[in-house]
């Protein structure tokens, strides 16, 4: 019997519900007893010494509770916002990693900097006294873009050269064995662009203190409640997880923006003991801009030595990395082991050698961003492939087929650390040339140019890691952290069932999925499984939600935790049933005994755990709950071929996306409506870094793009309808067989968008464009590109 | 946002009296423009006075080759009027592009064009038709209203309480699209009068809106996308940002019109 709410089929999400009603239950939803409310007053200069704070006449305003600076908090000896993942240099020595105080104590680094909290009975009044605070502020020149930073004024006094750290991996000898070998090098400069995460809901947060019990409890929008629990508790303000409940309520959206810890959560829950009341933090969206951790920021170098026959021999890379100007929690892993480790890409490449240099910059934070480094890897590797095709005269879709992993290769080891478990990326490759009529885009072309457009298709065959990750390997590369997932199941004695997991959803949809696990292993409906999560005090442990992880690790730890209550189950079932266990069966559902009409639902045998009235207790204890841990044995490795075509018009340089198609193999499928709405979501962000969206620095360090007149967001209308379909290779190291789908839309993309684009451009003989390919960018190189062979 | 006092008076001589009663006293319209501003404590006027109440500052009606437009008609009931658009279907079309569909319902042709943003479609229309703007105390030519950057010809406590425009042989408006806030980063209304051609442009001009003479002589003599070919746009006093340089914009001055000229036809 197929369950109709099991694995495999697109079920309504059941959270939408509260959704669509406005039922959610947000952050700044919740008002707590004796709130008071704070305001963040931050630095508008880019880089500056404080010589002097004056509150006097800001504590005298009306509904002023408290003001407090970085002194109050040093004082206080309030730790640093710690960096969760330790990058050992080339030379053996550390990464440089200064402090980051939660309010800045005498110097500010980038605009948006915390200086000082205002707490008031209300927000205006809050605000009303930030204005009165008189600040000595005395300017100093700043570093701003990552590319001059090396050589750039000092952002950290103690950081010489702005230098966070200088780091490699591969074998840079085979490489170079490999280009003195190559018949034709292709070299490549990029960039990847800086991108604001733009999360629906702002960040807000809660803190609060009960001087009865001494807990103090956070509200926060999170990812992932008890990663903050510890960065909070343990390094931050010394409180102990016993005494300190953190609380994720429902999340409008993250993209990693919010794995991280942030300074104003600690703020507040420092502040709130102080004041005796809770305190409400919630950003304005001008204050996201400036203070929700960016994305991306890469300026690379890239040269590929090819053989005669475009089979590829060797692959070297220089990165410059931007970190902003403090190490925010995952920020070091993103340029590294998150990027470097992938730029195999589905190729098989024998040699990579990887040089990467991150540096501290008078910006704001640089951090994950849906994809984090595998996008910039991929970005990296499907422009170079394009361009070596194009410079060797070979088609472009040949030799990726040519330098393909084969099938019978895997598990394939890859010269930059990671081993694929599984993957076919010719028939993702198949499918998708299929999906979007690559036949019959030539005679589209020849259309097009009778209106006077310019129409190109562009290519990505990509694979990435997620399902992040084996805490032995992330461990041993520096982690400061496990990162497995936790899960408990609670059956109820009529037969209902509670998960607890430690896994955060903010849009996933993981009350549907997860609940769809459950439904298939146990046999019961979906309408009787709840899924909690969020609150330290109520899941055992949890690493969270990013790095496309949920299922693969978090869903894996739901299966162990409910192979363990069948078990137990089982064991109730023989008894009543007075069998042995080995006897006892369980389908769809229900506990049978082989040979015989004897049957028990899965309901009965809770009731039966709930009233034991003659269990033998010395071997079956009352109760059905079970829990488990799962660390994963190795990252998930999805991966595919997106298509984009597009249509130039030259007149503009507008380009428009006439056509997206994605086939993606992200393992097995648990609800195929969830994991397309996941892709559109990823393709959407895709193709606005390709196309619209750049954070702009002035040289000041001033943000040129604060808010939305001028950071351009992708909206529905620049889109065509999305070819999404799905190829499946098994991830071989977990139960489920599944892999990740949250960040393929948004790692493949961008480099098939600009592929597109520059075969639009060919023959008016544009070769370079970079992201985003902004209307007057791609007008500026058609007009240069007539300059150019007018000259000629 | 600062505190202030709050006026919501049921006609336009109320509220003229209003704002002579109160010297920081300031009008608010559709708000979609000052509400931000406040929020962002830009502005801290004493009185806020609502024009909302005033009917007498609402309503399109068409007669003798003239659409008048009262000051607190909202984008969308301009965009959905089937007089104008029966009468000046290029201006139908133009509020009916302008922001997203809860801007169009809250502000209003008044509000717009007092703001007299660089970016703001109204005033290119204004221009190449060659509205007249009705205020509280006289009649002002479109070409003498818009002075500057955010500048009008407006005096304290001057209201705009209507806009005449003169019903054009043909019209047309093209706007290019600033990508992240799809103000106008250009905007071409071009329309042909009786007087001749006349040609309106926005989002370009260092000292907003401005009339494009050049163009408007070469399509005088031949009404004709061609026509503009061979007229030179040059990039001295035009905008420059991150969405686009003067080059750039002086080339969209260009195709703008073209295709606004090819769609008169
Ligand atoms: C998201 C967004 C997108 C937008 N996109 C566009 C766009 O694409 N194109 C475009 O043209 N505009 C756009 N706008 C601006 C919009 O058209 C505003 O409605 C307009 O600029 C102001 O009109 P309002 O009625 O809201 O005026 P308000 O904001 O209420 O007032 C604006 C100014 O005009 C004054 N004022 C208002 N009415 C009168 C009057 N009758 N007499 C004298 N002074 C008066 C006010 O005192 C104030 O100084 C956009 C606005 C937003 C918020």
């Amino acid at each position: 019997m197929s369950n109709v709410t099991g694995i495999g089929v697109s079920v309504k999400r059941k959270e939408d519900k509260r959704f669509l009603m406005g039922r959610g239950n947000y952050t700044d939803d919740i008002a707590r007893p004796g709130m008071t409310h704070g305001y963040i007053l931050r630095s508008p200069h880019a880089h500056a010494k404080i010589n002097a704070i004056d509150t006097t006449e800001a504590e005298k305003a009306p509904g002023v509770v408290a003001i407090f600076t970085g002194k109050d908090m040093a004082a206080d000896g309030v730790g640093s916002v710690p960096c969760g993942w330790l990058i050992t240099q080339k030379d053996g020595s550390p990464m440089n990693e200064p402090a980051h105080p939660p309010l800045v104590v005498d110097r500010v680094r980038h605009v948006g900097d915390q200086v000082a909290l205002i707490v008031a009975e209300s927000l205006a009044q809050a605000k009303d006294a930030a204005e009165l605070i008189e600040i000595d502020y005395e300017e100093m020149p700043a570093t701003v873009g990552v590319a001059s930073a090396a050589t750039g004024p000092l952002v950290h006094d103690e950081v010489a050269g702005n230098l966070c750290y200088d780091w490699e991996i591969g074998d840079a000898a085979a490489v170079a064995e490999a280009f003195s070998k190559a018949h034709h090098i292709t070299k490549i400069d990029v960039t990847n662009n800086r991108l604001i995460p733009n999360a629906m809901e702002p960040r807000a947060y809660i803190g609060e203190f009960d001087k009865g019990t001494g807990e103090y409890t956070l509200y926060t929008t999170s990812q992932n409640p008890h990663v903050i629990r510890l960065l909070m508790g343990a390094f931050v303000l010394n409180i102990p997880e016993h005494k300190l409940r953190v609380v994720a309520p429902d999340v409008g959206g993250g993209f990693g923006s919010k794995i991280f810890h942030y300074a104003e959560e600690a703020i507040v829950t420092w502040a709130a003991p102080k004041v005796g009341r809770p305190i409400k933090w919630t950003a304005e969206r001008s204050e996201s801009f400036m203070s929700d951790a960016h994305g991306r920021d890469h300026v690379s170098h890239a040269e590929l030595a090819l053989a005669e026959d475009g089979t590829f021999l060797g692959f070297k890379v220089e990165t410059t990395a931007n970190m902003g100007a403090y190490l925010s929690t995952f920020a070091t892993s993103v340029p590294t082991y998150l990027y470097a480790t992938l730029l195999a890409g589905v190729y098989k490449t024998p040699a990579i050698h990887c040089n990467v240099k991150s540096y501290f910059t008078n910006t704001v934070p640089v951090d994950a961003y849906r994809g984090a480094g595998r996008p910039e890897a991929t970005y990296l590797i499907e422009r170079i492939v394009d361009k070596a095709a194009r410079e060797m005269g070979l088609d472009r879709v040949e030799i990726r087929r040519k330098n393909f992993i084969p099938i019978d290769a895997f598990p394939y080891q890859t010269p930059v650390a990671l081993q694929y478990d599984s993957g076919n990326y010719f028939a993702t490759l198949d499918r998708a040339e299929d999906m979007a009529d690559v036949a019959g885009f030539p005679a589209r072309k020849a259309e097009a140019a009778k209106r006077g457009k310019l129409r190109g298709l562009g290519y990505s065959t990509y694979v990435e890691a997620c399902g992040i990750a084996p805490s032995a390997v992330v461990g041993s590369l520096g982690a400061r952290a496990g990162l497995f997932e936790s899960a408990v199941v609670r059956v109820h004695p009529t037969g209902g069932v509670t998960i607890f997991t430690g896994s955060h959803s903010h849009g996933q949809g993981h009350e549907t999925t997860f609940a769809q696990l459950v439904s298939e292993t146990l046999g019961i409906p979906l309408e009787n499984v709840e899924i909690s999560h969020g609150d330290t005090n109520k899941v055992p442990f949890g690493m969270g939600t990013y790095g496309s992880r949920s299922l693969a690790v978090g869903g894996e730890a739901l299966m162990k935790a409910m192979n363990k209550v069948v078990e137990k189950a089982r064991k109730i079932a023989a008894h009543v049933l007075e069998t042995a266990v080995e006897d006892v069966d369980f389908k769809d559902g229900v506990f049978t005994v082989a040979g015989t009409d004897k049957a028990m639902p899965f309901a009965q045998v809770a009731l039966t755990a709930y009233v034991p009235h003659n269990f033998p207790h010395d071997q079956l204890e009352p109760g059905l709950e079970e829990q488990a841990f799962y660390d994963p044995m190795n990252f998930t490795y999805p991966g595919g071929c997106h298509i984009c075509e597009v249509e130039v018009d030259p007149d503009t340089g507008v380009t428009q996306v006439v056509g997206m198609t994605a086939v993606d193999d992200v393992g097995n499928v648990v609800n195929p409506m969830i994991v397309h709405g996941q892709i559109h979501g990823g393709l959407a962000q895709g193709i606005g870094q390709a196309l619209l969206e750049e954070c702009v620095y002035d040289e000041s360090g001033q943000i040129v793009t604060g808010s939305y007149m001028d950071y351009a967001m992708p909206r529905a209308d620049a889109f065509p309808s999305f070819k999404v379909d799905n190829c499946v290779t098994e991830c071989t190291h977990n139960s489920l067989g599944v892999k990740g789908c949250g960040e393929v839309g948004a790692i493949g993309s961008p480099p098939s968008v600009i592929n597109a684009v520059l075969d639009a451009l060919l023959d008016v003989g544009v070769t370079d464009i970079s992201m985003p390919a902004t209307p007057a960018k791609v007008w500026a190189a058609i007009q240069g590109a007539k300059t150019a062979q007018a000259a000629e | 946002m600062y505190a202030f006092e709050y006026h919501r008076p049921g006609s336009v001589a109320d509220a003229g009296a209003l704002l002579k009663a109160n010297e920081d006293a300031k009008i608010i319209a559709g708000g979609m423009t000052m509400i931000p501003t406040l929020k962002q404590r830009l502005a801290m006027p004493g009185e806020l006075v609502d024009l909302r109440d005033c009917a007498d500052l609402k309503g399109i009606t068409v007669s003798g080759g003239t659409v008048t437009i009262g000051a607190m008609t909202k984008h969308d009931t301009v965009a959905s009027s089937a007089e104008v658009k029966g009468a000046i279907p290029a201006l139908a079309g133009l509020a009916g592009n302008i922001g997203d569909p809860a801007v169009r319902n809250r502000g209003t042709l008044g509000g717009s064009i007092a703001n007299n943003d660089p970016a703001a479609d109204y005033p290119s229309a204004c221009l190449a038709l060659g509205a007249t703007i009705v205020t509280t105390n006289r009649e002002i030519a479109a070409e003498d209203f818009f002075t500057g950057l955010f500048e009008t010809a407006l005096e304290e406590g001057e209201i705009i309480t209507a806009v005449r425009f003169p019903v054009p042989e043909k019209a047309a408006y093209k706007k290019f699209d600033q990508p992240a806030s799809r103000y106008a980063l250009v905007g071409v209304f071009v329309a042909k009068t009786a007087g001749g051609v006349r040609v309106g442009v926005t989002g370009a001009g260092q000292d907003g809106v401005f009339r494009q003479t050049d163009m408007e002589a070469a399509l005088s003599a031949n009404f004709a996308p061609e026509a503009i070919d061979g007229v030179m746009v040059s990039p001295d006093r035009l905008n420059v940002d991150i969405h686009g340089d003067a080059a750039y914009r002086a080339n969209l001055i260009k195709v703008m019109a073209k295709r606004a000229v090819a769609d008169c036809a």
